[in-house]
Order: C-alpha cells, then structure tokens, then sequence
C-alpha cells in the first residue's frame, strides 16, 4: 500500500519506522531538512521537503495514487488542511491528529466536513492508557479486547508471589482455570509459554483474561494493592488535562503540578475539581509538602523525558504504590523498565499501535476484520484481535488438530458473552472474536497463522 | 564498522560475478575457441570464494554510511581482481598487472586497454570484456538491490555511494523497487541499441558488444579501429545518439515514462548537458572545416561522434582525433573533465556539479556587492543544502589533487607530457582514450606497472567518485571503537 506521512516528529518517524517494515511504500513530507535526515539515513522511505499543505508537492509525492495520508505535523489547523488538500487531490483516505482540546469536542463536525476517515489524538489516548493503569494498579500495563470483556495484564513477577516455580499447566489447575499466561519475557527475551514452562522470580508476565477473574488471580497469587483514590500528576500539558477529566468521572482526586503560572490559571478553569499547583515538579521540598507518600499514584508528564525519570524516581523513593511516567523517546524504554520503574506510557507508541492496526485493516478488507492490536514487550510481540466469519479457513477444527506457525498462541475465544480460554477440543466458529499473541511477526489476517502444509 | 556484514555482503557481490562468467562462457562454448575452460575455472574459483566467504555468521545488522562506502569500494576492488582470472588463465593477457588494468577498465566503464591488437583474442574474452563494461555501468551493487528483495534502507547507503552525483534520488519510496526501475530503463534501452545496430547491418555478436561498451559509456570494441572500422554513417549516427541518450539522468527517463515529458526540458543539468554537446560539436566542426580536414558534413558527422563519446565518457572513435588541430583537441580534453549528467551511467565530474559550482560563484559575487544579503543556492526552483555545495566544492578540488598526483607519478615514465596527462585525465573520468600515444588508435600498453596500478587506482576512484575509495585509506575508518 502506498502511504504519504505529513511531519516526520517522533509520532511520523515512528509511523514511517512501522509502516514500511511491514512493506508498504512509504513517503515522508516535512519542511524541515534537519528533521527528514533520520528518515532519510534509517528508513527505506521516501523523503520529500516541502510543506504538505502544497499541491505541488503532494502532487510530487504522487497523492493521487496513494491510499492513505497521515496527517502528522505539529499544528491541528495544517494537518486539517493537508487531509483536505489530499482529499480534494484524490487520496483515498485521510488521517489527521487532531490534539487541541477544544477541537476534539467538534470532531464528529469537523470528520465529515474535511472528509477525515480517522482522528487520533495521542494525549487522549495516552491519558486513557494511563487511567486504566491507575484503575487496576497491579498491572504494568493493561491492554483491553472485545470491548473491555477481555485484558492482557503486564505483571512483573517478584518475590514472594506463590506462582514462583510453578509450572503453567499447575497454575491452571491449581489457581484459576480462566485465565492464560500469553507471553513471559525473561532476560529481554519473549517466550510464549507451553504448559511445563516454569515461572521464575523476575519475571514479566502477561495475563489473559476477564478483568473480574484477572484482578481475583492477582489477589489470589500474593499481589495486592488498594484502590487508589488520590493521584499526583506533574506537568500540565494536554495528557494531563484529559487524565485529570477521565480520572474525575471515576471519581479519582487529581493534584497537578505545573510550572508555568498562566498554565495553572487555565487548566484551574478547564478543571474545577482538580487541585493546581504552582510549582517545579523536580522539587523534592515542594513534592513532600504536598505529600507525595501518601499519594496513591504518581504520574509524570512534562515534556521532558529526563524530568518525568527523575521524578518517577522521587516518588519512587518516596514510597508511592504506583509510580507512571511518560518516555518520549521509544529508545529509553528499556533503561528505565530495568532501573524499576514499570509503567511507562509512550504517546506516539500508542498512536503507532492505532494507525497499525487501522492500515492493516484496510489492507485486509476482505478477510477477517482486525478489531484491537496492542503491540507489548516494546513492539516485539503483538497481541491481537479478530473476528472469524465465513473467510476463514479453519472453522470448527478442533485446535489440537491444528498446526499454528512458531510463536504465535491463540488467547482467548469470545463467543457472544462466554470467554473461553482455549484447550485443544475447542473450536473456531464464525463470528467468534479470536485473540492471538504473535511474537516476530506480522499477522494481517486470521488465516495467516496456520504453518503451511498444516 | 561491521566487518562480518560487510563480508558477507562482498560474497553476494562476489557469487553474482561467478554467475555472470557463465554467460562468456556459453559464447566461447558456441566459437568453439579454447578460452572456455578459463571460463569455467574462474567461474568455479570465484563462486568458492564467494561461497565461502558467505559462511561467516552476522552478529548485528547495524550498518551505516561509512559501511556501505567500505561495501563498495572493497566490492570493486574484488571484482576487478576475480575479474581478471578469465584474461590470466586464457593466456590472452599474461601479465597479472595488464589483467587487472584491463577488468578495472571494464568495470569502471573506462575502456583504455592494453591490448595491442584486439581482433586476435578469443570471442568469449572480448565479450567478457564488454559484459563487466555493462555490468559497471550501472552498478554491481545496485543490481544486488534490484535482485534481493532483502535489501533494506540500510542499501541506500551503498546505492548512494554507488550511484555518480552529488546527491542521489530515490523514484520510488523502496530501495530495491528504484533498483528494479532504473535496470529496466537500461535494459530497454541497451536492447533498443542492438536492435537497432542489427537494422544497420552489425553482426549479431559485434551490436551486442558495442551495445555493452555504448550502454555503461564504457568503450571497449571488437574492432582495433574502434566504430571507425565499419565506415557507416548509419552506425555512427545510430551509437552517437545513444551515446548522447546514456549520458542522461535516467530519472528523467522514469519521469518521461511516467507521461511528463516536460520534466526533461525543465531539468537545468539536462539543458545544460544539451547545449555543452550542440556548443561543442559546432565549434569543433567550424574549426576542422576551416583548417580544411573534412567537408561540412563530414566534419559533423566525426566531430558529433567524437564530442558525445568524449562527453559520455564512452570512448569509442571514428577518427584519430589526435590529428585535428589543437583548438579541437582542447575543446575534447575540456569535456573530458565535465562528463555527462549526475544518475547516467557516465563517469567525470558531472554537469550539475559544474552548474553548482558556477552559482556558488555568482552568489561569492553577490556577497561582495550585498555584504548582508541572504543567498540561496537553487536548483529547480528547490533550495539547495549547504551541506551538499560543500560537498561539491571538496569534490572539484579533491578531483584535481588526485588529478595532479596521479599524473606526477605517471610523468616519471618520461613520456610526452600530453599523453601523461591525458591518460589521467580520461582514466580518472572512465573515458578512455586520451591524446598522444594513448589516443584513439594508440593503447596503454607502454606504461610501467607502476603507471598501469596508478591509473587503475584512478579509474575505480572516478567511477566511484573518490570518497568510497579514500575511505579505504583512513585508518579510522578500520578501528572497532570509531562509533
């Protein structure tokens, strides 16, 4: 498939990184030089300077026989003007981020009328993300299927947690029949667990299941945490502003604390039952005043990734149960998970996970439709959801019959409002969502999961 | 630097040379002569080598631009060396240092030989000869990104360096599909070239040679009199505007194809390319028909050939130009330091460099009249980078350094001082024939090997443009820790 992405910042390099990894021929448009020499020098794209809101260079970025443009650059109003331009010019479908608040209240006006097919707003996603984690603190990560009826939980395995050394069939067996273990990532490598697989202390496990059973394993397995009821959040940007909103209607306290005194003066308007505060967030006097330990949750989210670490560490120090901070750049991810801070949220990764699974949906048109993919473990491993219906080529099989190629698991089956966890009589039957965790590779379509010859 | 993958991609390059022999080797099978043999032994020593080479295991797909310039310098060199085995074990050049000279000519599309007397070798070499002229034409390295479907972004790097020009273009978003691309535009032309060479009466086997050494302006011929031997104005018309047509950006060819034919017209390297050739041709014509050596006609037939095979860097001739007056030879020796488009399968410094460099200079100018103004180089309508006109300008001056030295050490065989500096000057731009004893009908056969190292070093360092092979010489470029 032929894509142009307008503005190669973090979420555009990320995207173009993605996208032609999974071949498609990709085209990066950014007015700065500076900026498309990355792409230039890392990626097999193609790069062309200039503004994405020119015909001309749209034109010579060849729009009329593209599919799809993302709109990506810095500026709402321009990314809105390039999806338009490109509409006009003969692109098949738009994408456009669209971040301003005060936007995202029109947006069902402003789809139709600039002909956008999709919006994403990464701090509206990445404040989403965040207020799962907050909700259900165990978890490193929360990744949500089949309309919130089925999660993937990240849960780093420690001492003292009653699963250690025990193997997988046991645990099923012993614990909870109605959960899975997915994937284990032990020593930076991602393992899709068989049933004599043994558990260690360190480590990461991810847990398939209903949010009800999965929180009752937890609990029942030595990991427990209370509910929290107040949040300290540092920075107040857009993510924070959309936090504070999401954790307000689950009557979550927020505190935020800002830097920048105008900002205050706004945000106390926007949020009236949040409480602001003027202040550095790297200040360990003014975060203790505010009693920092006996928060619940710690969030960081300025808009340097070197503050957010610092001060997820404070908090850390500090005693916060649950400490959540932002990494811009993908790169640091993995230093910081192994200094002890696990809940890391990445914006443009998540805007990633989206626009991925939006292309490959469209390249799928005609098979099984895609309805979630999370990529997990830094994008090493893919958790995904299908629908089978009448395309797919192994309907009412038996699994055990089946031969699926290396690495990849089928999670969980949801048939109307039964989740089953799979065992080797189980079917597939059309309209079932199929939930899959693949590791190394690229699924587009449900049948591309059997080995050939299977 | 990542040795292990840069091994492992020479052994690539080398196996794809290995399979290439096989394609002389049918030819010579089909003359009956007695170079088959060499053939198949160096066929079957190269594809070990490769083989082996292949086995080395690859830690980390981390590469970069300097890899990918050690990538094809090295990949050359090897080349040219294993491409020499055919030349050695046929007995048809017995000096290792002769065989090398003449496979580096080939590759790097040069086409100055050694050879005394050309029509005496076996088919199968002289169509070896002409093939790695082909092969070279258009890049080794850039037929591997056509070929593999792994070839990632990381083979942008070694395109870049490959491909002549200050900066290279990608067509298409996918490295490997502007690979495809631009080999189908040269393979549609260079078979346009034979048919059209079989019309005007060549033999099979004599179009496709000269097709070769037209295609990557290389310049080896079956005949010793060059296309002169044919004597037929049809021919000669028929190679000089292929010739002409080798020697464009072959983006430009894509763009035509692509039903915009106004972009060669609104190119400024092509009509800068266009009126250097037209410029050129009457000025030399008037002055061989004033000094009386030929007829209007003929005046513009000869100086046409031989302005487009000097521009071309091809080399071919029709006409011992080492007779016409000196106006005439100047104006060809002034080409040869030009060359034809940036992307065409010609060598040289490139029009577009020259077209840079003479805006550069109009805006030092400008600044000297507007001390506080703001200039920006254009091309097309498009700003240029300032990194990219410093690049330029090292390239001109870095040319002539190698230029000078180069002909400092080939001075030292006491020839003329003309036939030196002209066998540098058409060796560093891949023409070919120079002036004096290395003229049109003259060789290179009388240079010490020491001359004949010299100028083959410079040949591979015009073809790939310097940088690739001065990398080779820094030392840092070789230690582990150079992150």
């Amino acid at each position: 498939m032929k894509i142009i992405i307008i503005g190669d910042g973090k979420v555009g390099y990320s995207l173009a990184e993605n996208l032609s990894n999974e071949d498609n021929d990709v085209v990066v448009i950014d007015k700065d030089p500076e900026a498309l020499r990355k792409a230039d020098e890392y990626l097999d794209v193609m790069c062309i300077r200039g503004n994405g809101v020119s015909t001309k260079v749209l034109m010579e970025a060849g729009v009329n026989e593209t599919q799809l443009l993302i709109a990506a650059t810095a500026s709402d109003e321009m990314n809105m003007v390039c999806c338009l331009t490109a509409k006009k010019l003969g692109v098949e479908r738009t994408i456009a981020r669209i971040r301003d608040p005060e936007y995202a209240d029109e947006l069902s006006l402003l789809k139709l009328d600039l002909g956008l097919d999709m919006v994403f707003n990464p701090e509206r996603a990445a404040a989403r993300e965040i207020s799962r984690i907050i909700r259900f603190p165990q978890a490193a990560n929360i990744e949500i299927f089949a309309r919130g009826r089925v999660e993937i939980v990240e849960i780093r395995i420690s001492k003292g947690i009653s699963i250690v050394g025990m193997k997988i069939k046991d645990i099923a067996e012993k614990i909870s029949p109605a959960i899975l273990i997915g994937a284990v990532v032990r020593n930076d490598e991602i393992i899709i667990p068989k049933g004599d697989f043994r558990i260690e202390e360190g480590d990461t496990v991810h847990i398939v299941g209903k949010p009800a059973v999965v929180s009752n394993f937890c609990r029942q397995i030595g990991i427990d945490s209370q509910k929290i009821k107040n949040v300290m959040i540092v920075g107040g940007g857009r993510i924070s502003y959309y936090l504070a909103k999401f954790l307000e209607e689950t009557g979550i306290k927020a505190k935020i604390i800002e830097i920048n005194e105008d900002r205050c003066i706004e945000l106390s308007e926007l949020l009236p039952h949040a409480l602001i505060i003027n202040g550095d967030g790297t200040d360990d006097t003014l975060l203790n005043s505010e009693n920092l330990s006996e928060m619940g949750a710690f969030v960081s989210l300025t808009d340097r990734d070197e503050e957010n670490f610092m001060s997820a560490l404070l908090a850390k120090q500090a005693g916060v149960q649950k400490v959540i901070t932002k990494i811009n750049r993908s790169n640091y991810i993995r230093v910081i998970k192994s200094l002890g801070i696990e809940s890391i949220v990445n914006p443009s990764q998540i805007t990633t996970n989206h626009i991925l699974r939006y292309v490959r949906g469209i390249e799928n048109a005609q098979g099984s439709p895609i309805e979630a993919l999370f990529r997990i473990i830094d994008g090493r491993a893919e958790a995904i959801e299908f629908t089978a219906n009448e395309s797919t080529g192994f309907l009412n099989i038996p699994l055990k019959n089946l031969k699926f190629k290396e690495g990849i698991l089928v999670a969980v089956i949801v048939r109307r409002n039964d989740i089953l966890i799979p065992h080797g009589n189980d079917i597939i039957k059309s309209g079932d969502s199929v939930i899959l965790i693949a590791r190394d590779r690229k699924i587009s379509d449900l049948n591309d999961i059997i080995a050939s010859g299977g | 630097m990542n040795i292990r993958l840069i091994i492992k991609n020479l052994s690539i390059v080398i196996c794809i040379e290995a399979l290439c022999m096989l394609l002389p080797f049918f030819i010579a099978l089909l003359y009956g002569q007695n170079d088959a043999k060499a053939f198949l032994f160096s066929a079957l020593i190269t594809l070990c080598a490769g083989l082996l080479m292949l086995r080395i295991k690859v830690k980390t797909n981390n590469f970069y631009t300097r890899d990918g310039f050690v990538v094809v310098a090295l990949s050359w060199i090897l080349v040219s060396i294993f491409g020499s085995l055919p030349f050695l074990f046929s007995g048809a050049i017995p000096s290792p240092v002769n065989a090398f000279f003449e496979t580096v000519s080939g590759f790097s599309t040069t086409g100055a030989t050694i050879l005394e007397n050309v029509e005496a070798m076996p088919y199968g070499i002289l169509f070896w000869r002409s093939f790695i002229h082909w092969m070279g034409g258009m890049g080794v390295l850039v037929l591997i990104a056509a070929v593999l479907p792994s070839a990632g972004a990381s083979f942008y790097h070694v395109m870049k360096a490959e491909s002549p020009g200050p900066s290279t273009e990608k067509l298409v978003p996918k490295i490997g599909q502007t690979a495809k691309i631009l080999y189908s535009i040269y393979i549609v032309l260079t078979t346009l070239l034979v048919i059209s060479l079989l019309i005007a009466g060549m033999p099979l086997y004599d179009a496709l040679i000269h097709a070769f050494g037209t295609a990557g302006t290389g310049g080896f011929s079956s005949k010793n009199l060059s296309i002169g031997a044919y004597g037929s104005v049809f021919i000669d018309v028929i190679i000089t505007v292929f010739m002409f047509l080798f020697g464009i950006n072959f983006t430009l060819y894509y763009h035509a194809l692509k039903g915009n034919f106004k972009s060669f017209f609104k190119n400024e390297e092509f009509r800068f390319y266009i009126g250097l050739v037209f410029g050129s041709i009457i000025a030399i014509t008037l002055n061989l028909v004033i000094n009386g050596f030929y007829s209007i006609g003929e005046g513009l037939r000869h100086s046409a050939f031989q302005v487009n095979s000097v521009i071309s860097t091809t080399g071919y001739a029709t006409a011992d130009f080492n007779l016409w007056p000196v106006f005439s030879k100047f104006v060809l020796v002034m080409l040869m330091f030009i060359g034809p488009s940036a992307g065409s399968t010609g060598g040289s410094m490139k029009c577009i460099r020259y077209l840079l460099l003479f805006k550069i200079i109009k805006r030092e100018l400008a600044k000297i009249l507007h001390p506080r103004a703001v200039h920006t180089v254009k091309m097309a309508g498009k700003a240029v980078d300032e990194s990219t006109l410093w690049g330029t300008m090292a390239f001109f001056f870095i040319y002539i350094i190698i230029f000078v030295i180069s002909s400092l050490i080939v001075c030292l065989d006491g020839k003329d001082l003309v036939s030196s500096v002209t066998a540098v000057t058409a060796s560093i731009g891949n023409i070919g024939p120079g002036l004096g004893v290395v003229g049109p009908i003259g060789n290179y056969s009388g240079f010490s090997n020491l001359s004949k190292i010299v100028l083959s070093f410079c040949m591979i360092a015009g073809r790939l443009e310097i940088l690739p092979v001065l990398i080779l010489f820094s030392p840092s470029a070789w230690k582990k820790a150079s992150a």
